[in-house]
């Protein structure tokens, strides 16, 4: 024990903030909500104890919980894999060894740091207003634009662009796992003739599954919990016609619009499960697609 | 089968020049070894003999084709890397198939090639393991069986052995040059390090700084270096360098070597003044020769059949003597050695060789 403790007492000192974080923090409120969930809470009087309630009423009467689920579902089934994509395509384009690479790098990070931030999802609500820039660019082409974000059939998409936009974090992982992929494998393909298609299916995707894994699994956590760029540009209701109304808008609305506490934390649980579902699915799935260079077998 | 032809191949890097004006004719059914210090640019030559590297100025032909703007997959080589570059999420039966499903084969005739190349390589039973289940030595044979399955007029070797250790490097060593024996196929192998390409090559290349610093066979450059780098670089234990004034006279001239007693050599062409004497190690005779001095044993380095003395002479400066394993020297002892006139390389202060058409004299 003493020498384990020795062996890792930096390792501990460093993770000090964060358990102190946690446990003063946020491990109180954390069960503090469970406990609420299971409650009528409206944050004036005490909270009063409902069982399963708040979930009975979730599941069986509540159909905007239904349209926040149908909302998050599509908007994480189309941002995570557009993201994906163009993040391994930009991360493709530097690997080719452009002569500025850090520059470049430090330029195509510039989205991510600021997406998250509430001035980009105004700037993000102009470009796509009806006389917002997309349209004048459009117009530009002869092509006739339309109100992308007050328009139901819409809006979901803008959201969609810009979390494409934001391409950053997993595009550095990307280039790091590019980089990490020994050159010589591609001279060898070339040299017998392996097409760039073949390479890349063949050569380049197998060996980068652990980190599209993990990628997969951050983005899709990440795009579960989006909240701030779909509060903004549907000016916190998740209009129009609640299709922005992401499971994140709906649960903050119940929670400090409505006060309905007990409510809100329950949606919170489920949210919690949701995640913890298709993180366990992709873990689940990664023994058939996922090869580790110094697994044993 | 193919030889190669490279004239006036050059290649720079922007402004820095690496190699230029480089002629090299490979003979059809050759094994040829590129050698050098590192750095010296003989990796990139094969690179660009390859495809792999561009070519600045100048003709790769390989056979008749001239193959500059050729695709590396179009050349009809195939090359074996230092690292292997196995596929590490391919079998081993995987990766010797690899190449071959980009020619459009039959799955009868690589299922044919792949045992073939198996069964010369003896890896049969390790056609179902991944690379990272492999020994050093079982990668570097499934690395060549990855070669010898595409039936190439051309095999390149860039420092295969280099990451096995020296056991394994010699075993390997004698395997290649086994299998060169059955295919008679064009090898062109580079390494930096001179034992390896002093067994295997029928000829070798000596590179140093992009340049070409000699070309014969192992034994030419053993017996005939044309340069001092060349001398010094060749042979192991490394030969003795002495610096010798020489004088010029009737028949040729007098070498005065620091701790030796002058002598004439007949027929020594010397121009300079300041030349460089070498003799190999196992030249000197111990207790004889004609041109004799004498020195103290610092070192002895026993080797079985032979021993090697570090000997120093009165000027200080240290000589290297190889010598039968069978005597006992010791540290400290003082012993008389010398050379005869025939032994000697003679080179003039700019590095080359200086001939000697007949040698004859003596103290």
């Amino acid at each position: 024990m003493k020498r384990f403790l020795r062996r890792n007492a930096a390792g501990y000192v460093f993770l000090t903030p964060w358990f102190l974080g946690f446990f003063l923090l946020a491990l109180g409120p954390i069960l503090a909500s469970l406990y609420l969930s299971f409650t009528r809470y409206d944050m004036i009087g005490a909270p009063r104890w409902d069982g399963l309630g708040n979930y009975e009423y979730m599941f069986t009467r509540d159909r905007r919980f239904w349209k926040a689920l149908t909302v998050t579902f599509s908007y994480v089934a189309l941002a995570v894999p557009a993201r994906l994509i163009m993040a391994l395509g930009v991360a493709m384009l530097l690997d080719k060894g452009l002569r500025s690479i850090s520059f470049y790098r430090a330029i195509f990070y510039l989205p991510s740091l600021l997406g998250a931030s509430i001035a980009i999802a105004i700037l993000w609500r102009q470009l796509f207003e009806l006389d917002g820039v997309v349209n004048d660019v459009l117009a530009l082409f002869g092509i006739q634009g339309a109100a992308w974000i007050s328009n139901p059939d819409t809006s979901l998409y803008t959201l969609v662009v810009l979390a494409m936009w934001q391409f950053g974090s997993p595009m550095l992982i990307f280039l790091a796992g590019l980089r990490g992929i020994p050159k010589d494998l591609y001279e060898a393909a070339e040299i017998d003739g392996t097409s760039k298609r073949r390479q890349f299916f063949r050569i380049t995707m197998p060996l980068l599954a652990p980190v599209i894994f993990f990628n997969l699994v951050l983005q899709t956590i990440e795009a579960f919990k989006t909240f701030s760029s779909a509060f903004i540009i549907s000016d916190g209701t998740g209009a129009p016609a609640d299709s922005l109304l992401f499971y994140t808008v709906f649960l903050f609305n119940e929670a400090f619009k409505f006060f309905r506490m007990g409510y809100a934390s329950a949606l919170a649980w489920v949210l919690l499960l949701i995640i913890g579902f298709f993180t366990a699915i992709t873990f689940l799935t990664s023994k058939y697609w996922v090869h580790y260079e110094n697994e044993r077998d | 089968m193919a030889g190669l032809t490279l004239r006036n191949v050059g290649k720079s890097y922007g402004k820095v020049t690496v190699m230029s004006d480089l002629n090299l004719d490979i003979h059809d059914g050759e094994f040829l070894v590129l050698v050098g210090p590192s750095g010296c640019g003989k990796s990139t030559l094969l690179r660009m003999i390859a495809g792999l590297e561009e070519i600045t100025d100048g003709t790769v032909q390989i056979g008749e084709r001239v193959v500059n703007d050729l695709n590396a997959s179009k050349r009809d080589l195939s090359m074996v890397f230092q690292s292997y570059a196995l596929y590490p999420h391919m079998s081993v039966r995987k990766n010797l198939a690899f190449g071959l499903q980009n020619m459009k084969m039959s799955k009868v005739e690589i299922a044919r090639r792949v045992d073939e190349a198996a069964q010369i390589l003896q890896i049969e039973e390790l056609m179902d393991r991944k690379p990272r289940q492999l020994s050093g030595g079982q990668k570097q044979r499934v690395a060549i069986g990855r070669s010898i399955v595409r039936e190439p007029s051309l095999f390149l070797f860039d420092e295969p052995l280099s990451n096995l250790d020296a056991e394994l490097r010699v075993q390997m060593r004698v395997e290649l040059a086994s299998l060169y024996n059955k295919l008679g196929t064009t090898m062109i192998y580079v390494t930096h390090d001179q034992v390896e390409a002093m067994t295997m090559a029928s000829r070798i290349v000596v590179l140093r700084k992009g340049k070409i610093e000699q070309v014969g066979t192992p034994q030419e450059l053993y017996t005939r270096p044309e340069n001092l780098f060349v001398a010094g670089f060749i042979g192991s234990p490394k030969i003795n360098m002495f610096s010798a004034k020489a004088v010029p006279n009737a028949g040729g001239a007098t070498l005065d070597l620091a701790d030796f007693p002058a002598f004439d050599v007949a027929g020594l062409q010397a121009a300079q003044e300041d030349v460089t004497v070498c003799v190999r190690p196992e030249a000197f005779t111990l207790g004889g020769g004609e041109i004799r001095t004498t020195g103290t044993i610092l070192l002895v380095e026993y080797l079985g059949s032979e021993a090697l003395l570090h000997t120093q002479t009165k000027s200080g400066a240290t000589s290297l003597l190889q010598t039968s394993g069978q005597h006992d020297y010791a540290k400290g002892q003082e012993i008389e050695f010398g050379f005869g006139p025939a032994d000697l390389h003679v080179f003039g202060a700019d590095g080359n060789r200086i001939e000697i058409t007949q040698t004859e004299g003596g103290a």
